[in-house]
């Protein structure tokens, strides 16, 4: 099983029309709402996980991408900056998805394959090694 | 067979002195018994690092000319204290920006404030120093507005009150339906999380449960650079309960440390933001413990296993100042990441940084077995749990009396 984590913008025509439904009819796939929101321009802005066969997803993604909706992948948009962190390990108990954990000596470990960029570490992070990436930094996939 | 400071800083001296950490402590004694362990070790070194509150530093800009005796000044946008001659100053840790939102948007950031501003002097960066003066006969200028960095300063002082707590609380939200926001971090509602902030085994006062050689004077590693216990701490409180070893049961010792900022670095001394709640500074503090005896041994063999900390609801007990805990947990069981609270397991976070109080110990031990450090005995003790010391709340204060119709 392939998961890929992404950040959809759909654009303010799009976000009436069942593009992920059509996704999972056609290739498929699962897909798993992380959070979903319509920003003040009326413009969606998604995070989903894809799962199923890795040409699955990707024709998926690719599909999706013709559609007009900006892709982005989750994973590259938190940063942990380790010239801040003190591994005190205030974010650890906050990430939802286990992709932040303490190792044996107790540093802190960031897996980004599990992040779901929810944010929840960066509030919980006295030393701003939280670092989010802005929308446009991200990688497009 | 007892030791004496002399013969231990003899053997510093040549660099024959046999220095542990306070981790490695509990094994020798667990592997060489306590008899052993204290014919055998000279020193064991003991670290923490983590948010520590009272703290603060005194600087010496230098005189203007004309001169100036500055009565309000910013300092990187953050007001220090300048209630104190001409050109010196008090920068207080969780002073905040002056042009900080605090928590009008709540939880507030708290991205700079007296914290960060130590963090940026140590790190070297020019800083905007704002002031303003009224203006006298011999101090006429009134007005400034330059650049400063440690280099231009005479003196940077860090000083700090209260550090290095012994022992502390665990903290929990057990009855806000909300997150609540605490200078022990994020509480997520019905004890979905429980934080602590102790190094435990490796924390300095932990290892000299009665303070007899941590005490005035005393040299230690403070921020990266050599530093003194000055006093006792504020809110010192060494009548707290104890368990058989000796080890307080919740918050109690506590010390006042000075050293100098010039010196220091920032892996030691950083600048925090604790969401909705303030700013802080993480402050690392390495104190040196002489096994001067079979007591001594036995004192710095003190494993997370012993060490118990009490639950303390953030929600309600603690901000209503009511003596209420939800149990008490050891360090061992905090550090493994769950805790059983009432049958139910909680998560646990940290706010001190075990790796850096690690790190703190190992660098201390570098030094003395270098030999360039050598242990001070205390000029005078810290107040002993016998002693008539006590940490007591603020008498209520009087009620406005009513206007009768």
């Amino acid at each position: 099983m392939f998961t890929e984590k992404l950040l959809m913008h759909f654009p303010r025509e799009l976000v009436q029309q069942p593009i992920l439904s059509v996704v999972t009819r056609e290739f498929d796939i699962t897909f798993n709402i992380i959070s979903a929101r319509i920003t003040e321009n009326e413009e969606g802005v998604m995070k989903v996980e894809l799962r199923g066969k890795r040409q699955d997803v990707q024709a998926a993604t690719r599909y999706i991408r013709e559609k007009g909706v900006t892709v982005r992948s989750l994973s590259k948009f938190i940063r942990i900056d380790k010239d801040l962190c003190t591994d005190c390990g205030a974010c650890v108990v906050h990430c939802p998805t286990a992709a932040l954990y303490c190792d044996e000596g107790r540093a802190v470990v960031f897996d980004k394959k599990k992040c779901i960029a929810c944010e929840l570490c960066r509030t919980a992070c006295p030393f701003h090694a939280v670092v989010v990436a802005h929308i446009e930094e991200a990688e497009r996939v | 067979m007892t030791k004496s400071y002399e013969e231990i800083n003899e053997r510093i001296k040549k660099g024959k002195a046999v220095v542990v950490t306070a981790e490695e402590m509990i094994s020798v004694v667990k592997d060489r018994g306590v008899r052993a362990a204290a014919r055998e070790v000279d020193v064991v070194t003991t670290g923490t690092f983590g948010p520590m509150c009272s703290s603060g530093a005194f600087i010496n800009v230098g005189h203007t000319r004309p001169k100036m005796k500055i009565r309000h000044a910013t300092i990187g946008g953050v007001p220090v204290f300048g209630g104190l001659a001409a050109v010196d100053f008090y920068i207080g840790a969780t002073e905040v920006a002056e042009d900080d939102p605090l928590n009008r948007v709540f939880p507030g950031e708290f991205r700079y404030g007296g914290g960060h501003l130590i963090e940026d002097l140590i790190a070297g960066r020019r800083l905007r120093l704002v002031a303003r003066a009224y203006g006298t006969d011999c101090y006429p200028r009134r007005e400034l507005d330059t650049e400063i960095t440690i280099k231009d300063l005479n003196e940077a002082v860090l000083v700090n009150p209260r550090n290095a707590y012994q022992n502390y609380n665990v903290a929990v939200n057990a009855h806000s339906s909300r997150p609540i926001y605490t200078y022990m971090g994020v509480l997520v509602p019905n004890m979905a999380n429980a934080n602590y902030c102790s190094a435990g085994q490796l924390s300095p006062l932990l290892n000299d449960p009665h303070y007899r050689t941590i005490g005035i004077g005393t040299r230690i590693f403070l921020g990266g650079a050599v530093g003194y216990v000055y006093w006792h701490g504020t809110q010192h409180d060494p009548t707290t309960a104890r368990n058989e070893r000796g080890v307080p049961t919740g918050g109690a010792g506590t010390i006042a440390v000075v050293g100098d900022m010039k010196k220091m670095s920032t892996e030691f001394i950083r600048g925090a933001s604790l969401r909705g709640y303030g700013v802080s500074l993480a402050v690392g503090i390495g104190i040196p413990i002489p096994v001067l005896d079979m007591e001594m041994a036995r004192y710095t063999a003190v494993s997370d296993r012993d060490i118990t900390a009490p639950v303390i609801d953030y929600s309600r007990a603690y901000p209503e100042a009511r003596q209420e805990t939800l149990g008490q947990v050891s360090y061992a069981e905090l550090r493994s990441g769950r805790i059983d609270l009432k049958g139910t397991e909680v998560k646990t976070g940290s706010l001190s940084s075990y790796p850096k109080a690690k790190r703190i110990a190992e660098t201390l031990k570098g030094w003395i077995e270098a030999g360039s450090f050598a242990l001070s005995p205390p000029a005078e003790l810290l107040p002993q749990a016998d002693s008539s010391h006590a940490f007591k709340p603020m008498k209520p204060p009087r009620r406005s009396r009513r206007k009768k119709p």
